[in-house]
């Protein structure tokens, strides 16, 4: 029942791998999938049902290895409850789920050795210094003792917290503390990292910071970073997004290629004669619609084409407006609405969300 | 992009083996914590010594003047263990509010989701609950001298010993109580509601026999009974009591007449020590 390495499977694993296998414990260790192309997450037909609430509905999708992937969705999406079923806290009710080849239902205790994970609110000890919440987590998560040391220095370097690694916990900014939790996550190595909302409740600069840690985190540790968020602009640094709503991924792939399918580029042009320009335009072949107070030139580079455009026109012109599709006409596009809505509730300093459960 | 560079993932710091060890390291930690900010709360280390020194004085000196002293032991001197025991009770009650207070901040939710033994997390709390309450009854003992009971080396040692078991008795039982309580207002109102009650029906404060029937009844179910008389008896030992005075103190429980031997008294305490450790892991079970 204990270490269970079958030899041969774990041969066909790349080499920096090998270190993770040997489960123990109470609980079959190998992982499930031996084929040579494993994803760091695997997930098939998940569900979560609350009695008449399905928060979670038939979700499939893989992140590879290295991958930052997020989770891009409103308030009350189903993001969390994801990574709830993902990090083996809360069982699915339909589907299968597998982290690091870890089995969800059937290795849990696998999984969460595998794993790091940064809950949405925030879990530190305010009355520890950020070096004795490091050193708990340590033990809590195996590192061994004479590693420990090395390994805290490391990660508070890499969120760039090292000055205040004596310092109590209760005397750190939202931002820091947030960061603080990710080097605690990063710890003990995890082969996957899950942030739910990482940036929520930061100032801009703040959540470029962190943008910074995460990106470095990857480089540098080789992590797969799953992470979820309602800011349209930050999903831009994953390497793949999947959009969620009401439970179900409405849509999943680069950002560049999200953008894509929702459409090109538009050029707004506000003229003396609307029409006049409409039909010279169409003349010229451009693909355009006439407005009441504007004429609309849709584009495949609309920043390279304008001043052709304009040439086109032959019509005094008085303004011009490029508009590239963003993450925000990506979300409309797919959901039908804005995503935009009400997120006031969320700025709240960290200590007030402490109270939230 | 998606396949950066795994290979500059550094090997994994887990050590996999061992098993015991890691959840022994588990538990100190756990255990360390607690002591750690126990250290850094210095109101609540002051503020737990108040209530039973005012119970001392004012009980004690105001029910020495209507009892009396017999052959120069007086109220005072007898009801000195049972402060002592109020000490830890309170202490060793009160330390699972960090239980609630971790529920609050977030922190139970790190502690809980790691990759350890449940009842390794409530022994390492409860372990350092009980270090506190033992530390806590300990200090009381400075008192000892201003009232006139008298110490030896030996005594002290027993008096920790047993200052321990019955705070780890009730640390468990608190630690049990936060597990089915998820609100701190909620945890302080049962705690208040229950612990002078418990406190004052463990004989703690009187002595145990000529009382009523019902509440020598009462007294005899109560598991706290249990742990209070030992201590009382080991305190009262090393005192010189004239037999006037240890007959009108009599320690020790009868129940139907019989007199329990020490042992059993300390068995029935560690016995209830154990059931509320069971209750309090199972209280911590999986969510969902
Ligand atoms: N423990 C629970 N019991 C009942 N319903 C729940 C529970 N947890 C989540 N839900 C419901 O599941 C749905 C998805 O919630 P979830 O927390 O996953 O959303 P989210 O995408 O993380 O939202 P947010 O951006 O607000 O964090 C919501 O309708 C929520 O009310
Ligand atoms: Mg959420």
């Amino acid at each position: 029942m204990t270490s269970n390495e079958s030899g041969d499977g774990t041969k066909n694993k790349p080499a920096s791998r090998s270190g993770s296998t040997s489960g123990h414990s109470l609980e079959v260790g190998n992982r499930t999938d031996e084929s040579p192309k494993r994803y760091a997450i695997e997930v098939k037909s998940l569900s979560k049902r609350y009695g008449e609430i399905e928060a979670v509905k038939e979700v499939s999708f893989r992140v590879d290895q290295g991958e930052v992937f997020a989770f891009l969705g409103p308030n009350g999406a189903g993001k969390t409850t994801t990574i709830r079923m993902l990090c083996t806290l809360s069982k699915p009710t339909g589907g299968t789920a597998e982290v690091d080849g870890f089995d969800v239902l059937r290795q849990p205790n696998a999984v969460r050795r595998h794993i790091g994970l940064v809950f949405q609110e925030p879990t530190l000890d305010q009355q520890l210094t950020a070096e004795e919440n490091l050193r708990f987590h340590a033990v809590l998560y195996r590192v061994p003792r004479h590693q420990v040391e090395e390994r805290i220095d490391r990660v508070l370097k890499l969120v760039d917290l090292q000055a205040r690694r004596k310092d109590l916990v209760s005397t750190f900014s939202g931002g820091m503390a947030r960061r603080l939790e990710i080097a605690r996550g990063m710890l003990h190595t995890p082969a996957i990292l899950f942030l739910d909302e990482p940036t929520i409740g930061l100032d801009p600069q703040t959540r470029a910071l962190m943008w910074e840690d995460v990106l470095r985190l990857r480089s540098e540790e080789g992590v797969t970073i799953f992470l979820t968020t309602h800011y349209m602009d930050e999903a831009e640094y994953a390497d793949r997004i999947a959009i969620i709503d009401h439970g179900s991924i409405v849509a999943l792939d680069s950002p560049n290629n999200l953008k894509k399918m929702v459409g090109s580029d538009t050029v707004e042009l506000v003229t003396a004669d609307n029409k006049l320009v409409g039909a010279n335009l169409e003349q010229h072949g451009y693909n355009i619609k006439v407005g009441e107070d504007n004429v609309t030139v849709f584009v495949e580079n609309g920043e390279e084409q304008v001043t052709q455009i304009i040439a086109h026109a032959q019509v005094a012109i008085s303004s011009v407006r490029v508009h590239r599709p963003d993450l925000d006409d990506v979300f409309l596009h797919f959901t039908g609405r804005e995503i935009r809505e009400g997120h006031a509730e969320r700025a709240f300093p960290m200590h007030f969300m402490a109270f939230r459960r | 992009m998606t396949t950066t560079n795994i290979s500059a993932r550094p090997a994994r710091l887990v050590d996999e083996h061992n098993y015991v060890r890691h959840e022994l390291r588990t538990i100190q930690m756990v255990w360390r914590r607690e002591i750690i900010r126990f250290l850094r709360a210095r109101t609540r280390i002051l503020s737990s010594f108040v209530q039973p020194i005012l119970f001392l004085f004012v009980l004690g000196y105001g029910m020495t003047t209507l009892v009396g002293t017999t052959g120069g032991f007086d109220f005072k001197k007898f009801v000195f263990p049972g402060i002592v025991s109020m000490a830890v009770v309170t202490t060793a009650i009160f330390s699972a509010i960090s239980i609630v207070w971790d529920r609050e901040f977030g922190f139970l939710r790190e502690m809980l989701v790691a990759p350890v033994n449940r009842g390794s997390l409530v022994l390492g709390k409860a372990l350092g609950g009980t270090t506190i309450a033992t530390l806590q009854g300990t200090i009381m003992l400075v008192l000892a001298p201003l009232i006139g009971v008298h110490l030896t080396p030996l005594l002290v040692v027993e008096v920790i010993l047993l200052e321990a078991l019955m705070a780890f008795g009730l640390t468990t039982f608190g630690v049990f109580v936060a597990s089915r309580i998820q609100k701190m207002e909620g945890f302080q109102v049962v705690m208040q509601l229950v612990l002078f009650p418990m406190i004052f029906l463990s004989g703690a404060l009187f002595p145990l026999d000529g009382l009523p029937s019902w509440l020598a009844f009462i007294t005899r179910i109560h598991p706290l009974t249990y742990a209070v008389d030992p201590l009382r008896h080991v305190v009262f030992a090393v005192q010189n009591m004239p037999p006037a005075a240890a007959a009108r103190f009599a320690t020790g429980v009868t129940i139907f007449g019989h007199l329990l031997p020490l042992w059993s008294e300390i068995g029935i305490v560690i016995a209830f020590a154990m059931i509320f450790l069971v209750l309090a892991i199972s209280g911590f079970g999986r969510p969902d």
